[in-house]
């Protein structure tokens, strides 16, 4: 809307239309801009720059050659970001015209959403998406709110009350609504979903306008979804890329994976090959051709043209050309090959069958397939435990009242609870006092909480729920926790029915239904730790029940059986269960009046409402009578500990970072199998950093380590160190030190010396951000360890996003994580074969692919390269360019690609069965520089035995039998079939798994080589302007001679790497190679069924 | 809704999940197809390299290699060859002189003899070479300094030759036929070899000059222009290649069928060499009867018409005669390669054996760790 007149200091800015536009082209800058940017990759740059140097001067290939790969390159990658981009369009514009509605002139508009403008004010009717950032006006509610469900933003699926502005909160109609004459004031657009700040001007009658601020509570966000309310009236104020989910959405940075890197290592490498062999052969032309008779003899004369050029230029232009000879050295098809590879490899786990969860109907997913190979390099993992570990599906375990425990028997949500535990309620007989504690305990938990019940939704007429014979109603809550508290009561027979009218009904034990008038609710937050709620009874008496963690609500109680009670809790939280307080107290009249006071009072404060809100609930929760305690269990993921421990033999160190209390999350990492009980567990908490500083306890726990590693000598792998810290020291101690006090020094460097010997690290009471920042101390340390964060929930997102590998759980809190991780899985236990079998297969299969491509060029190149030393420097191609062009295109492009697919060195069983094979392809080891050398060496190798074998075969004899000679175009074709042949058989060689596609693509592979090369030579091509290939091939193959050599050259090639081979399997087998020779183990216990023991007796077993 | 239209903003959109293009009825079944393509549990062969799988193919290789060997040093043993240097380095050589004052424009051949011995007979059929060293038909600017299409019978390729063929592409303003360095610089010199016989006379040894080139490159790739009734006519209007003494279509005076771009002479010289050191067929002097030898041991002399320059960029002129068995002429590396492999293949064989064993009971003492 215009701006009144006299609004001070107002800058008229652009607002974008609402249009969402995650598309990258338009239909005319396509072109162009996809072309800019695939040239702004190095490599395609390269080649680009090669192929413009065929153009321009003369070189020994045509451009073709180089031109042919690259166009191919190049629209196959413009055709599918294209498509991809095509896809985008489709999306944004079925999004950009869905339709809303807005007032105009007092009336309801229909209008396409793209068309909306910042201070339009829209209509939006339940369960009706918000088209854009609005500020709310009035809602169809009387007390002015509005339900919201963001869970498409932040994953939290619970319903969020979002409030008016007082002043138009009263607003009804259409006609009210326009009428209204008001500006705001906000601040630019950030991402940050849970923070603004605004402020509204409103001006009625030309009075000073009224101001009221606006905050996070009074934005709804684009994306999030209207509940529970029939309409809202809201102004826009950011539209389209301006809005907070559209800057959430801004593309995250690229990952890139250490092969990736090794990988550009290496080809830096071979450039600087290249441009040697190239600097070499030029300055040996100019040194041998120094007498004329060799430059020029009489049978070979050079054009007027050439002959005018300067020296200077002619030695440039030869070097340019012996480039261009010798490029394919650094072949396009890495590239490609590579990509097909990531792509097509990734399928593989979205099909996997075992990482399927039927519960959630999913598999797992790929959100990058750059990083496949990393999965196979991990060395830190970074797991939540809420969630990840856990099933994060609260069960309520058992309750004490006043020291006596009722634990309701059997089933929970389908699962069925060890026999031992099934004991009905150990009380005995109740007295008057205790029945009284007794019910008001039942009742506390009824009321004191936030719990929906959604009735039996129904679906095309049938009613949902009914099977299994579970109830008609079902409980949502934000909190799983009060869920299960909830049906924990239910089946100690005290069911919450529903809230009506504000008034709760109970039907308790005797199925009587007994109705309380719900007054307030204290919401829970995590500075209190606990929430209340007031309550009138149908006696007419007031209740306040307050529950929450024990350290909440200890300090507040003044009477009950604490003793007892904290006893029961303490062992409780030892066993890893979740424990809760309870404690009430009784209000009288003028107590209650008092109460409402405070909060009416806080409630409707302008200024600091949070804090004097704080304030209230703390003048009005104190007091207590304690009641008692729950427990709930998060039960741990199926095969949780399983995992872990394998994660362990695969020589990563698992990490566990939480925000949960210390005790219940070291409990969680014994029963997860993370510290053992041999595990010496070293405490850096903030309970021992009371009694000693710091310094001390960093130093004396890294003289522990040093000295415990002395004594086992070199063995570190067996001692067993488990560090526990919690939030608040790590951020002491990673926060510099300012007074720079002489030993202080950087606690960082000690610490990471700490953890580095220790098997598993524990770290709790953390803030989202400060897991991030464990990971990125880890991955900043002088190893540069590669790191996997693995998590569920939306504060998971930073370490996943910081982690090189980010895994996703697709669990109960939502799809942020999964959204924003690289992979995700249904189930912690995934991450078992995710890592050791898909990650190892991946690595060693794009390792493979990498060092054999390298490989075969240097097989392919080196021939020319030393050629020229016996052509007099000219530039010859050993090769002819359909050869050139094809041998990384087709020849030799298919086996290794489906190698790089299909590969599986030892077979999954045995990968699963010793995750310490893992180990054996730590720390890139299969693309380290020994390896590459080794490999670069028997490229050399292969090269000079294909061109020094053809040379002496072709010194200066006969080839065949009827006398006739060959020309430089057998030779070259000889080498040539040998070559094909060699690098293929290397590769048949490397195979460890031959599928009938192997068989089909290696001899299919050779086959088409031959079948190409006969058809190649056998007819007079009309439209190429040489035909020095007509017959050669044939001629070849008829000479009794060519086969013998081809055969002798192609054994003596590969000899080298055979006994290479035999020798290390012979001599000093590796752990992997060791598995391949033992085919089939024996029956080995199911491991399954050893943590399934350990699993339930793990709460009792220290 | 919003999530889809983002899923494909991210880096690989294609295959993001159930929310995205969900609108195709993607709900219907997500769990993932139990084949065993995509579970990766295709059947297959799973060969591992180890000293007991590899000993036997070593051991084979051996007993394979060693015997091929021999048979093929023994053959290439048992070809004769005899080859002559006729450049005429030495003051000494009888083609000193020819050598020496040589030039281009002279219209005068000069001839040399040379006199040669056999020591042995020439049993079956003898094939003649001549040899050219440091001689760089593989240079590239050489390499590609023709016109396959003109050479193929190609009347606008006559007439106007690729832009290949430069500096050799048309000399007084006409086109050159055949066109390019290799033409140009075809080897000219004639070579006629004598026998002499017990009682001092020269008997002229038959030189059959057909099938010295490769069947499909005398009937396919090189054509005659037009018609091939008369040469002369066909080739008009292109001038012969700069260095030549004669034009195209009279390379052969003795033979109406091998002139032209057909000449087999000229065909042999097309084919380029690999290496700079090179020969070519010549002549093939067919065995008559089968009871005398095709040279008998004894005096021989051969007759030079020196007309090809080598001395200016140092090169050898070689005549070579020599037996030709099924694996070509003498050459005792393939022999003594196979021989050599083979014997280490064996000898690794045996290596490997000791290693198997000893290494072998090792491993299965020891478990696997973990």
């Amino acid at each position: 809307k215009e701006p009144p007149p006299g609004a001070e200091a107002y800058i008229p800015q652009r607002y974008p239309d609402n249009r969402i536009v995650s598309s990258k082209y338009t239909f005319w800058n396509f072109i162009p801009k996809n072309l800019f940017e695939q040239f702004r990759r190095i490599a395609n740059f390269y080649f680009l720059v090669i192929f413009l140097v065929q153009l321009i001067i003369d070189t020994p290939t045509s451009p073709v050659t180089s031109g042919l790969p690259l166009f191919f390159v190049i629209t196959v990658t413009a055709i599918k970001q294209g498509y991809e981009d095509w896809l985008r369009h489709k999306a944004d514009c079925s999004i950009n015209e869905c339709p809303v509605d807005v007032v105009q002139r007092g009336k309801v508009a229909r209008t396409q959403s793209h068309k909306l403008r910042v201070g339009d004010i829209v209509v939006v009717r339940e369960d009706e998406t918000f088209p854009c950032d609005l500020i709310l006006l009035s809602s169809s509610r009387q007390d002015g709110t509005c339900y919201v469900t963001t869970a498409s933003l932040d994953g939290e699926s619970s319903h969020k009350t979002y409030y008016a502005i007082p002043d138009t909160m009263a607003f009804r109609t259409d006609q009210e609504v326009d009428s209204l004459h008001a500006t705001i004031e906000c601040e630019q657009p950030q991402p940050d979903l849970y923070k603004f700040v605004g402020r509204i001007n409103i001006y009625k009658n030309k009075e000073e306008p009224v101001a009221r601020p606006l905050g996070a509570e009074n934005l709804l966000l684009r994306g999030a979804t209207l509940k529970n309310t029939q309409h809202i009236y809201a102004v826009a104020i950011y539209t389209g890329m301006e809005t907070k989910m559209a800057l959430n959405y801004q593309s995250k940075s690229q990952k890139r994976s250490a092969v990736e890197k090794s990988m550009n290592a290496f080809l830096i490498v071979y450039l600087c090959i290249l441009i040697s062999k190239a600097v070499v052969n030029t300055v040996l032309k100019y040194a041998w051709q120094w007498s004329p008779d060799r430059d020029e003899p009489w049978y070979n004369h050079r054009t007027e043209n050439e002959r005018q050029r300067h020296v200077v230029v002619r030695a440039f232009t030869d070097f340019l050309a012996f480039t261009v000879l010798f490029n394919y050295i650094i072949p396009v098809s890495m590239y490609v090959t590579v990509e097909m590879q990531k792509f097509l490899g990734s399928y593989f786990i979205t099909w996997d069958e075992e990482m399927f969860d039927e519960e959630l109907g999913e598999g797992a997913q790929v959100n990058t397939s750059d990083l496949n190979e990393e999965l196979g390099q991990v060395q830190y993992v970074f797991t939540d435990k809420t969630g990840t570990l856990t099933e994060n599906n609260m069960e309520f375990i058992e309750c004490c009242v006043d020291g006596n425990v009722y634990i309701p028997h059997a089933i929970c949500n389908g699962q069925i609870l060890s026999a031992a535990s099934s004991i009905d309620m150990i009380d005995s007989s109740p007295g008057g006092y205790r029945r009284e504690h007794e019910d008001l305990f039942f009742r506390a938990l009824c009321l004191c909480h936030t719990v929906q019940v959604k009735e039996e939704e129904t679906v095309d007429g049938i009613k949902k729920g009914i099977h299994q014979g579970r109830p008609t109603s079902f409980y949502i809550s934000s909190s799983p926790d009060e869920v299960a508290l909830v049906e924990g009561m239910k089946r100690l027979g005290y069911t919450y029915l529903r809230l009506k009218d504000n008034y709760m009904e109970i039907l308790n034990k005797d199925d009587e239904i007994e109705r309380f008038e719900l007054l307030h609710v204290l919401n829970f937050d995590s500075v209190r730790r606990r929430m209340s709620v007031i309550v009138r009874a149908s006696s007419g008496e007031y209740l306040l029940f307050c529950k929450g963690a024990d350290s909440a609500i200890f300090p507040l109680v003044i009477s009950g059986k604490v003793e007892q009670v904290k006893a029961r809790v303490e062992q409780n939280a030892v066993e890893g269960l979740r424990t809760l307080c309870v404690a009430y107290k009784r209000l009288s009249e003028s107590e209650y009046q008092e109460a409402c006071r405070h909060l009416t009072d806080a409630k409707l404060a302008l200024q600091e409402r949070e804090q004097r809100l704080a304030e209230a609930y703390d003048v009005i929760e104190r007091d207590f009578v304690l009641l008692g305690a729950t427990a709930v269990e998060d039960r741990l993921q199926e095969k949780a500990a399983d995992t872990i421990e394998s994660l362990h033999k695969a020589g990563m160190k698992v990490w566990v970072l939480t925000g949960d209390k210390m005790e219940t999350a070291a409990a969680t990492c014994y029963a997860s199998k993370l510290f053992r009980r041999s595990t010496q567990i070293l405490e850096l908490t903030k309970k021992r950093t009371e009694e000693q500083s710091l310094h001390d306890v960093l130093f004396e726990l890294n003289r522990t380590v040093l000295r415990q590693r002395s004594i086992s000598g070199l063995s570190v792998d067996c001692l067993d160190f488990g560090l526990i810290i919690d939030g608040a020291t790590l951020s002491a101690v990673l926060t510099p030190k300012q007074d720079g006090g002489a030993g202080h020094g950087n606690y960082r460097e000690i610490f990471l010396e700490i953890c580095r010997n220790c098997s598993a690290v524990l770290c709790c009471r953390m803030a989202p951000l400060q897991k991030a920042q464990i990971v990125k101390l880890i991955k900043a340390s002088k190893e540069h360890p590669i790191t996997l964060a693995v998590g569920d929930g939306a504060n998971d997102v930073s370490m996943i996003l910081e982690a090189h590998v980010g895994i996703g759980i697709m669990g109960k809190e939502g799809r942020q994580a999964a959204r924003n991780s690289d992979y995700a899985i249904p189930k912690f236990k995934h991450l078992k074969k995710m890592l050791l079998v898909h990650g190892h297969y991946y690595y060693i299969r794009i390792a493979e692919l990498v060092q054999y491509f390298f490989y075969k060029n240097v097989c392919f190149i080196f021939p020319q390269f030393l050629y020229q030393f016996f052509c007099g420097f000219s530039q010859q191609p050993l090769y002819d360019t359909a050869y050139l062009t094809l041998y990384n295109i087709s020849f030799t492009s298919l086996p290794i690609l489906l190698y790089s697919l299909v590969e599986k060195h030892v077979t999954m069983e045995t990968l699963k069965r010793e995750p310490s094979l893992y180990r054996d392809i730590a720390k890139n080891s299969l693309l380290r520089w020994p390896v590459f050398l080794y490999w670069t060496c028997l490229g050399v190798f292969d090269a000079v035995v294909f061109f020094f074998g053809a040379y002496f075969l072709f010194d200066n004899t006969t080839f065949t039998s009827n006398g006739q000679m060959f020309g430089n175009w057998t030779f070259g074709t000889l080498v040539f079939t040998v070559l094909v042949f060699t690098v293929t058989l290397k590769l048949a060689l490397d195979t460890h798994h031959w599928t009938w596609i192997n068989h089909f693509v290696i001899w299919g592979s050779l086959l088409f080589y031959v079948i190409f090369s006969l058809l190649w030579g056998g007819i007079i091509w009309p439209f190429l302007n040489y035909q020095r290939m007509y017959y050669v091939f044939m001629q070849m193959l008829s000479s009794g001679p060519a086969w013998l050599s081809i055969i002798l050259l192609i054994t003596v090639s590969l000899l080298p790497d055979v006994i290479k081979k035999v020798l290390c399997r012979a001599m000093c087998p590796t752990a992997t190679e060791r598995a391949q020779s033992t085919p089939c183990p024996c029956l080995t216990v199911e491991p399954s069924t050893i943590f399934m023991l350990s699993q339930s007796s793990s709460r009792m077993s220290f | 809704m919003m999530a889809s239209s983002y899923n494909a903003k991210e880096e690989d959109g294609h295959h993001s999940g159930p929310s995205s293009h969900g609108g195709a009825g993607a709900v219907k079944s997500k769990k993932p197809d139990n084949t065993a393509f995509k579970q990766q549990r295709l059947p297959a062969w799973q060969p591992i390299l180890t000293a007991g799988t590899v000993l036997p193919a070593f051991f084979v290789i051996g007993l394979i290699f060693i015997p091929i060997g021999i048979g093929l040093y023994v053959t290439s043993n048992n070809i004769k060859e005899f080859e002559i240097d006729y450049t005429g380095v030495d003051v000494s050589s009888p083609c000193f002189s020819c050598a020496k004052n040589y030039s281009w424009d002279s219209t005068t051949s000069c001839t040399c003899s040379v006199n040669f011995t056999l020591e042995q007979p020439f049993e079956s059929n003898v094939f003649m070479y001549y040899g050219l060293s440091n001689f760089y038909q593989n240079h590239r600017r050489y390499v590609k300094s023709r016109d396959d299409s003109q050479l193929n019978g190609d009347r606008s390729a006559l007439t106007n030759p690729s832009k290949e063929c430069e500096p050799y592409r048309t000399s007084e303003g006409q086109p050159i036929a055949p066109c390019g360095a290799i033409a140009n610089s075809l080897f000219n010199d004639t070579l006629v070899l004598y026998h002499v016989d017990s009682n001092g006379t020269k008997i002229s040894i038959p030189l059959a000059k057909k099938g010295i080139a490769w069947w499909t490159d005398k009937h396919v790739k090189f054509r005659n222009p037009g018609g091939n009734d008369n040469l002369t006519i066909a080739f008009q209007g292109t001038n012969k290649p700069v260095n030549w003494r004669k034009p195209v279509f009279e390379l052969d005076p003795d033979d109406r069928d091998n002139n032209g771009f057909i000449n087999e002479d000229f065909i042999v010289w097309m084919r380029t060499a690999a290496l700079p050191t090179f020969r070519k067929l010549y002549r093939i002097i067919h065995k008559k009867s089968s009871s005398t030898p095709t040279l008998a041991s004894g005096r021989y002399i051969l007759d030079i018409t020196y007309n090809y320059p080598v001395l200016s960029f140092d090169g050898r002129k070689r005549m070579i005669l020599s037996t030709i068995s099924w694996m070509g002429g003498k050459n005792p590396f393939l022999g003594i390669a196979y021989i050599t492999v083979g014997s280490i293949c064996f000898f690794l064989g045996v290596v490997l054996l000791i290693i198997h064993h000893k290494y072998d009971s090792r491993n299965s003492s020891a478990d696997i760790p973990n």
